[in-house]
């Protein structure tokens, strides 16, 4: 079945199977780098997207699903190849070592800030704990949420 | 020369990656396709340990969309062993078994087809006929006389010495375990004041990288192999691919752009020499990504280690002798166990000076899925064992365990277990400043000394 939705801005049209997740059509059909594979069964929060602007894991949402729909990956947040203030406060904190699971960690951070500007350590926390990091550790990250969120 | 002086220690540097990270735009072997690529999915043994007597392919292969399956004899030189390149030997791992199998969830056999779902499909349909046989689980069992054999030499452990671990000149000695010895630890026995005993476990533990194991091999046009891999070691998959494939190493090329986490999960070559095969069968771009549970259950793991330690001390505090003997698993095939265990058995001494000693490193096959390297590979484990054991000691002869430990720190001009001459000794100066650290006022008959 053919189905199109936004992807970061874009209009795409794809050919997908219904059994297809998101996250299959994202990046084995669509090539991005923007998403990744760890757990496959919501755990990790890798995959992690916004539809229309909810937080969803793309390993378990079905592609076709998103006909129509509004679907922003960590790559969506930049504008004019300028990255989003919340981007640079991850810089600034080095709060990325390998990197396979800052587009989900970016992600809620976003949509945790987008609700509520001006969280508390504890919303901070509530909101990464299903985004599972083994390298940089959780510390920067945190950091790095709080630097970019209102205080 | 004060810190201001450097240009990278003392400083908190970026990461070079990390714009590309926070965007997105990483390339992680996950994102690479190429037209016309297969995908793989494994059949993999029910069983720890089993016979295979007959594989029947026939339901699987008539599912549209399998392009091929590959077996053992699609491997031109089926058996390697990951250290070969630093002597270690023989070879004793199938790329794919041949007859039998030796940890539950063994590839026995890959499915190779137009796309993951229909590899899968047809994996599960491939039906292998396994006589199971008893398995050898624990260590302290699979060393008993009359345990069932694993491995084709007839026993399970690896033979040491004669140049086979890759440390040792081919005139030493074989034997079932590493050796370290030094001065006369009998009579360092004869002489102690107080005995003390301890057997330290340290359970496997899995790496859980975030990013599963994942590979790409591609034939090229020019009969060379290029291989997409998230590895720690590219030349240990060059050479070991070489090696199976029996083709120079410089017509394969290993490209590992990103690694998603590793820590240790990704310095064995444990899937692409199947990929290559795979590729080089089919002639065409071939994908295998493994899932969380192949993860868990396949991916190496650091090793299960049991550490039993025996020292022999005098009244005034001072470690005379240390009797040692570890047993580490290797699970089913050596892999970079050999010298996990050489590693491991050198270091059975701790930072501590130690004039009399034997210590004997087992490395011991089961029918567990394969061990491997893990942050501070055989160090960590001994650590663990030594430290523990000191506090032991302390308390078994009364005396505070800083103190005994400032007894028995390595000085300068002292050797190490293995003979080396110590000329940088600090772990006084830093356990003085570790006791600041954590608010432990010392005595100053201990803040005087120095290394």
């Amino acid at each position: 079945m053919m189905i199109r939705f936004y992807l970061d801005g874009q209009l795409v049209e794809v050919d997908v199977k219904p059994t297809d997740t998101l996250l299959k059509v994202l990046v084995d059909k669509l090539g991005l780098t923007s998403v990744h594979y760890g757990c496959g069964e919501g755990s990790c929060g890798a995959c992690m997207v916004l539809v229309d602007d909810k937080l969803r894991y793309s390993c378990l949402t079905f592609a076709a699903s998103v006909n129509d729909k509004k679907v922003t990956t960590v790559a969506g947040l930049l504008s004019d190849h300028e990255l989003s203030p919340l981007q640079k406060k991850f810089v600034e904190n080095n709060a990325a070592q390998c990197g396979y699971c800052t587009p989900g960690m970016v992600l809620v951070a976003k949509a945790l800030l987008d609700k509520n500007p001006s969280p508390s350590d504890e919303e901070i926390f509530d909101a990464l704990a299903g985004n599972l990091c083994r390298c940089t550790g959780y510390v920067p990250i945190v950091k790095a949420v709080k630097s970019a969120a209102r205080r | 020369m004060s810190m201001s002086n450097y240009f990278v220690v003392g400083k908190s540097l970026q990461n070079s990656s990390i714009v590309n990270h926070v965007t997105g735009a990483t390339q992680y072997i996950d994102s690479i396709t190429f037209p016309g690529m297969l995908w793989i999915k494994a059949v993999r043994s029910p069983v720890p340990r089993g016979k295979i007597k007959k594989i029947d392919y026939s339901k699987a292969e008539k599912i549209p969309g399998v392009v091929k399956i590959i077996t053992a004899k699609h491997v031109p030189n089926n058996y390697h062993v990951n250290l070969a390149g630093l002597g270690v030997g023989p070879p004793d791992e199938p790329v794919l078994p041949e007859d039998e199998v030796n940890y539950k969830g063994e590839a026995i056999c890959l499915v190779v087809a137009k796309d993951e779902e229909t590899a899968a499909k047809a994996a599960n349909l491939v039906e292998v006929d396994i006589e199971e046989l008893p398995p050898v689980l624990d260590m302290e069992e699979a060393l008993k006389p009359g345990a069932p054999a694993i491995k084709k030499w007839g026993s399970n452990v690896f033979m040491f010495g004669g140049g086979m671990d890759g440390a040792t000149p081919p005139s030493s000695p074989k034997r079932p375990y590493f050796l370290v010895k030094r001065g006369n630890v009998e009579q360092a026995f004869a002489n102690a004041y107080e005995v003390v005993e301890g057997s330290y476990l340290i359970p496997p533990i899995e790496h859980a990288p975030l990013e599963p194991h994942i590979c790409v091999a591609k034939p090229e046009p020019s009969g060379k192999l290029t291989i997409y891999t998230p590895t720690q070691a590219p030349y240990f998959v060059r050479d070991n691919v070489a090696t199976i494939l029996n083709i120079p190493a410089s017509n394969i090329r290993v490209v590992s752009p990103h690694v998603g986490g590793a820590f240790g999960a990704k310095v064995d070559p444990e899937f692409e020499m199947q990929v290559a095969v795979a590729a080089m069968v089919v002639g065409r771009p071939v994908k295998w990504r493994w899932t969380r549970e192949e993860e868990f259950t396949i991916s190496t793991t650091r090793p299960a280690v049991k550490i039993e330690l025996k020292d022999a001390l005098s009244r005034e505090g001072r470690i005379l002798g240390r009797k040692a003997k570890l047993l580490h698993d290797a699970g089913a095939y050596a892999r970079t166990s050999p010298y996990g265990v050489i590693k491991s058995t050198v270091n059975l001494s701790g930072p501590y000076n130690i004039e009399n000693l034997r210590y004997e490193g087992y490395c011991v096959f089961t029918n567990r899925q394969p061990s491997s390297a893990m942050r501070g590979y055989g160090v960590f484990e001994v650590s663990y064992a030594v430290e523990l054991h000191m506090e032991r000691a302390a308390r078994k002869l009364g005396i505070d365990s800083w103190e005994f430990r400032f007894i028995n720190a390595y000085r300068n001009n002292q050797v190490t277990a293995t003979g080396r001459p110590i000329d940088d000794a600090y772990l006084i100066e830093v356990m003085k400043e570790a006791a600041a650290l954590a608010g432990v006022k010392l005595p100053p008959h201990l803040l005087q000394l120095s290394s």
